[in-house]
């Protein structure tokens, strides 16, 4: 039974997963005996009463009420029972316990980013002390999105106007794998990220240092290098050469652009600049135009860093 | 005058003029007001709609054949599985049973010479075409990629053609409400001397209940629709986030109309599973209201859940757990028709040709499909399949191995009597049990692969995923296999099937006291009904009574 | 079509009716089913209505002193008048005075182009504004960022009426014409009906909408 579990459903790392993979399998093994349940019966009826002529006579049953009562009151009864549990289950996934800590998280297109507290800013990867409960504050920046960590079994919406809330408590430390569940166009499924449970003095030591690293005046190609991963750049641009939903960074710089209305042009920096504020201003061709405009989104500085980061990339 | 006593008509077999030969013009088919004519018309369109959409299907499983790209981009892949949903929804499962098989049988039924409006009911297919047109035309322009819920804010930032498909499906919305409107008033108004309520076979009784979802839900989908189509033209920000709209507020909008449009592709299936099980067991019907009343409780609480489509949208944890209690209702008079049919087998005459072998699939998919409904209404395991293959697998058992098993079952079944031809039933039965093998094997490891997390709409996947995805492809393969073959031996049968007798199956409703195919007008007398649809301890003569048609002697003009 | 009296009583009903009266109810059930999708057709936008002014109460205030609350009065009136004309000139087929009902048919024409011509002046003055729906608008009157909203609510309410009174002055045009050929009679009068029913619900939309979006304070 353990088994069948274990294979169907993903291993559980929260406090909340317990309870609902129960529920899952009770639904599981209810369904299962009615369906084995009404099989037999459709093979039984279809080999026991087969037609033997053709003026086989049939009796007339037009109802049972004592029969009709019972498949009408059990399961109505089991229908009570999972609407019950589910709600239980639910009410516990809606209300984060008092003392959880607190995360920010933005989706975009199409990547992650998760703010904490303390000023310090993480692209892709959340990470998460062990044994503590985490409240997730989320708001998406442009349209709709979803986070949904299948380890956790949670699952929240990010709107654009208004935050959404999730919580979880993962008492060991691992990675888990976060997807975005919310379609949202080209680069949905490359809009993953993970979850990072560290023990407890492991993930402050981390906090710290993250936050000694933002205080310090970093060189601008260490910081657009920080700025690319904040900002989910890598869920379309490799830095390895691979094509992905948009061009590698890898030679991009000083290199010839063709682009899909047939013009072409070297990528220098006022080229670079322009791709990454105005959307699909110019749109390499084999490539669909899906890039969202960073406008107001990164300051001057961080645009040069990404540029010098591109630069160094040759 | 007429002569009005009742009497027992013959019916002539194998007749040389109907309503297929009687005027063969290019005219008198596409300006058809014969319903017959008219359902044909339908039958055939969405037989193609169908295949359209199987064959993006396809592509779409072969191209999850590997985790990443294997021969089209992201962007190729969203719009066409947008499309697939799209055409599947729109163009075929909702036209498909009510408005190619309704139209065809709903008069013959109930013993009428046509619908109510046949005017209206020859609009109503051109109102299909033209929506449809519109449809193609979006795909012409490169297709749209929000997938077939359109949600905002993405539609409205999306640069593909959403403008011409969601038109397209408000007018479609227009021609499915006058179909509703066309039945409605046919049922009550148009019904055989004798044909009480109570008599009236279920089909008719699961059209009636689609009628009136078609009638309530689509406007809100058209209205809905016509908002979107302002906001991306105009700018009226009542469902965009960046002009101050709310983007729940238009899943709201959507699902209203959209979850009681998952019942108007399911319970005509049910209507026609209930003419399968009853003809083939030749027994009477176990709980004649309870199926009746059950399809117009489900068109009644399926107004009330559209929520659960939104569980983890952000909408408040009220509204969740009152959208879930009421989730769990649909369950019941949905499990109440499943056990009513097996019921109905018990102590029958059962015939296993192949339209019953379609309605036994049915109950097995359709039981799989509903229970995995249970679990999604279930709030807390919900939030963890919510959006994964697990909802995928469970309305493609719904919708397919529901629905489409039903209208296949409904096909067979009716087929000798709207064509006149027999099929050959062997390789009926052979496609059937093809069918029922590619369908489970395509869908069965979707359930799993959800379960295990795997997101629906994803272009690319991680290795874990890949060996349960590669055996859902090879299942869609042997799924176009199946439907190939039915392909082949229906046209065969067209071209050089035996003819088909009046009553091959042994049918008690009226369809079956005319001849294969009908008369222009359906009946040759004015049919008096004395016995319901499913008293098969009543001797046959009683079902052919009628009196004297007065307009007989003078045969209308042609139209 | 011959008019002998025979059968000039039975040229109206369709092959496939039984009877006239199996014809009318039929035609008279159909378009009460229609006026139910009509209905719910408006209750999305009256949906939407009902969420936004929640939403934003004060807002809905500021904008309706933006409406001419009398144009909209008469206009109100005007639509009234109509339906009554309309009923008149259905009993007057039924009795069958058929010029009496043309007569009425052609007021209910002449208000409804009136209630057209009020709304053309109230929606000149507010494009002259800058009030213009969706992202046009560039009024600057009231302040509030949504206002854009009410306006966009506006038009998309009255404007969808304003459709449905230009199909009514189609239709009733057809049935005067229809009347002045002698189409109908005591015996046969269904269409004057049934467009009745459809000219009621018009009339009625509107004498909702004047209060909610004209009449808030």
């Amino acid at each position: 039974m353990e088994r069948l579990r274990d294979y169907l459903l993903p291993e559980q790392s929260s406090t909340l997963a317990t309870d609902v993979d129960n529920l899952f399998m009770f639904i599981n093994y209810a369904s299962v005996i009615l369906l084995v349940g009404i099989t037999i019966a459709l093979i039984y009826f279809s080999w026991k009463y087969k037609r033997k002529s053709e003026s086989d006579v049939t009796p007339v049953i037009r109802h049972n009420l004592a029969l009709e009562l019972t498949w009408t009151i059990i399961p109505l009864i089991m229908i009570m029972i999972v609407f019950a549990w589910g709600f239980r289950g639910y009410m516990t996934m809606r209300n984060a316990p008092a003392d959880s800590m607190e995360v920010y998280v933005t989706g975009l297109s199409f990547g992650w980013q998760f703010t904490y507290t303390n000023g310090v800013l993480s692209g892709s990867d959340l990470y998460v002390p062990a044994g503590r409960p985490v409240k997730l504050l989320m708001q998406s920046r442009d349209v709709i999105h979803s986070f949904f960590v299948p380890d956790f079994r949670i699952k929240q919406d990010l709107m654009p106007n208004r935050y959404t809330t999730v919580w979880f408590q993962a008492d060991e430390p691992g990675q888990h794998i976060v997807y975005c569940t919310e379609y949202c166009g080209s680069g949905h499924s490359a809009m993953m990220g993970r979850v990072i449970v560290l023990p407890e003095a492991e993930f402050t030591a981390w906090l710290s240092e993250e936050k000694a690293k933002s205080e310090q005046e970093l060189p601008l190609a260490r910081l657009g290098e920080n700025v690319f991963s904040q900002q989910g750049c890598m869920a379309c641009h490799s830095v390895d050469g691979d094509a992905g939903i948009g061009p590698t960074f890898k030679g991009l710089f000083g290199s010839t652009r063709n682009f899909t209305d047939g013009s072409s042009t070297t990528a220098d920096e006022s080229y670079l600049r322009e791709s990454i504020l105005v959307a699909n201003a110019k749109v390499v061709a084999g490539f669909a135009p899906a890039m969202p405009s960073y406008s107001g989104v990164l300051s001057d500085r961080q645009v040069d860093a990404l540029i010098e980061y591109i630069k160094e990339l040759n | 005058m007429a002569n009005t006593t009742i009497r027992e008509f013959p019916v002539e077999e194998y007749p040389k003029t109907h309503y297929l030969n009687h005027d063969k013009t290019l005219k008198s088919w596409l300006l058809t007001i014969d319903h017959k004519r008219i359902g044909l018309m339908y039958l055939a369109s969405i037989i193609f709609f169908f295949f359209v959409g199987g064959v993006l299907a396809l592509v779409l499983r072969l191209e999850l054949w590997e985790p990443a790209r294997n021969f089209m981009d992201a962007d190729t892949y969203n719009r066409i599985f947008t499309l697939h949903g799209a055409v599947m929804i729109f163009l075929f499962i909702i036209p498909s049973i009510p408005a190619a098989l309704g139209n065809i049988f709903l008069p013959v039924m109930l013993g009428a010479k046509d619908v109510a409006f046949p005017r209206l009911n020859l609009a109503s297919f051109y109102i299909y075409v033209f929506g449809a047109f519109f449809t193609l035309y979006s795909m012409a322009q490169g297709g749209i990629d929000t997938g077939w819920t359109f949600y905002t804010p993405y539609s409205t930032t999306t640069g593909s053609a959403v403008v011409s498909m969601t038109f397209g499906v408000f007018v479609m919305g227009f021609s499915s409400i006058l179909t509703g409107l066309n039945f409605i008033v046919t049922i009550h108004k148009m019904r055989a001397p004798g044909l009480i309520w109570g008599k009236l076979p279920l089909f008719i009784w699961s059209l009636y209940a689609t009628a009136i979802i078609q009638v309530l839900a689509t406007p809100v989908l058209a209205i809905t629709l016509l908002l979107l189509i302002l906001e991306r033209t105009l700018g009226i920000g009542i469902f965009d986030p960046a002009l101050g709209g709310d983007p729940v507020l238009y899943q709201h909008f959507f699902w209203f109309y959209s979850h009681p449009a998952v019942y108007i592709m399911i319970v005509p299936a049910f209507g026609i599973i209930s003419e399968l099980i009853a003809t083939f067991s030749r027994k009477t019907i176990f709980g004649y209201w309870a199926i009746a009343f059950s399809s117009l409780a489900i068109a009644f609480i399926g107004f009330l859940v559209w929520g659960h489509h939104m569980f983890t949208s952000g909408q408040s944890e009220l509204s969740t757990v009152v959208f879930s209690f009421l989730t769990f209702f649909v369950g019941l008079p949905t499990g109440i028709k499943i056990l009513n049919w097996v019921a109905t087998m018990y102590k029958g005459s059962i015939w296993l040709q192949s339209p019953m072998i379609y309605a036994i699939m049915f109950l097995f998919l359709f039981t799989i499909g509903g229970l995995t409904g249970i679990m999604l209404g279930a709030l807390s395991v919900d939030i963890h399949l919510h959006d994964t293959y697990y909802v995928v697998a469970h309305f493609h058992y719904v919708m397919m191995g529901g629905t489409v098993f039903a209208f296949l079952g409904g096909l067979h079944f009716w087929w000798p009597k709207f064509t006149g031809k027999m099929f050959n039933e062997f390789q009926a039965k052979i496609a059937a049990v093809i069918l029922f093998i590619g369908f489970n094997m395509t869908f069965l490891p979707q359930f799993v692969m959800g379960s295990q997390g795997m997101p629906r709409r994803y272009y690319g996947y991680i290795e874990q995923f890949q060996t349960l995805h590669q055996y859902s492809t090879v299942g869609s393969w042997v799924l176009g296999v199946g439907f190939l073959l039915i392909a082949w031996y229906l046209v065969q049968s067209l071209r050089k099937g035996d003819a088909a007798p009046s009553n091959p199956w042994g049918g008690r409703s009226l369809e079956w006291m005319t001849s294969s195919p009908m008369p222009p007008h359906n009946f040759d007398y004015v049919p008096v009904v004395k016995h319901g649809p499913y008293d098969y301890h009543q001797p046959i003569a009683e079902f052919r009574l009628g009196v004297e048609d007065p307009h007989s002697s003078s045969e209308p003009k042609s139209h | 079509m011959s008019h002998t009296d025979a059968s000039h009583a039975h040229s109206h009903v369709q092959h496939h009716f039984v009877d006239s009266d199996q014809q009318f109810d039929s035609a008279k059930l159909g378009m009460w089913v229609f006026l139910v999708t009509e209905i719910l057709f408006f209750g999305g936008l009256f949906v939407a209505y009902i969420v936004y002014r929640a939403w934003n109460p004060e807002l809905f205030t500021m904008a309706a002193t933006q409406l001419d609350t009398v144009m909209g009065g008469i206009n109100t009136l005007v639509l009234i008048g109509s339906s009554l004309t309309m009923a008149l000139a259905i009993r007057a087929a039924q009795t069958n005075e058929a010029r009496k009902s043309m007569i009425y048919l052609i007021s209910t024409v002449a208000l409804a182009f009136v209630f057209m011509i009020i709304k053309y002046f109230e929606y000149t003055h507010k494009f002259d504004m800058g009030i213009f729906p969706g992202e046009y608008y560039t009024f600057t009157g009231i302040d509030h960022p949504r206002a854009h909203i009410f306006f966009s609510i506006y038009y998309m309410m009255t404007g969808l009426h304003g459709i449905h009174v230009i199909i009514g002055i189609g239709v009733i045009t057809w049935l005067i014409i229809k009347t002045k050929n002698g189409a109908f009679n005591s015996e046969y009068y269904t269409p004057v009906e049934i467009t009745g029913l459809y000219w009621h619900l018009v009339d009625i939309v509107w004498i909702f909408l004047f209060p909610l979006l004209y009449l808030i304070d």
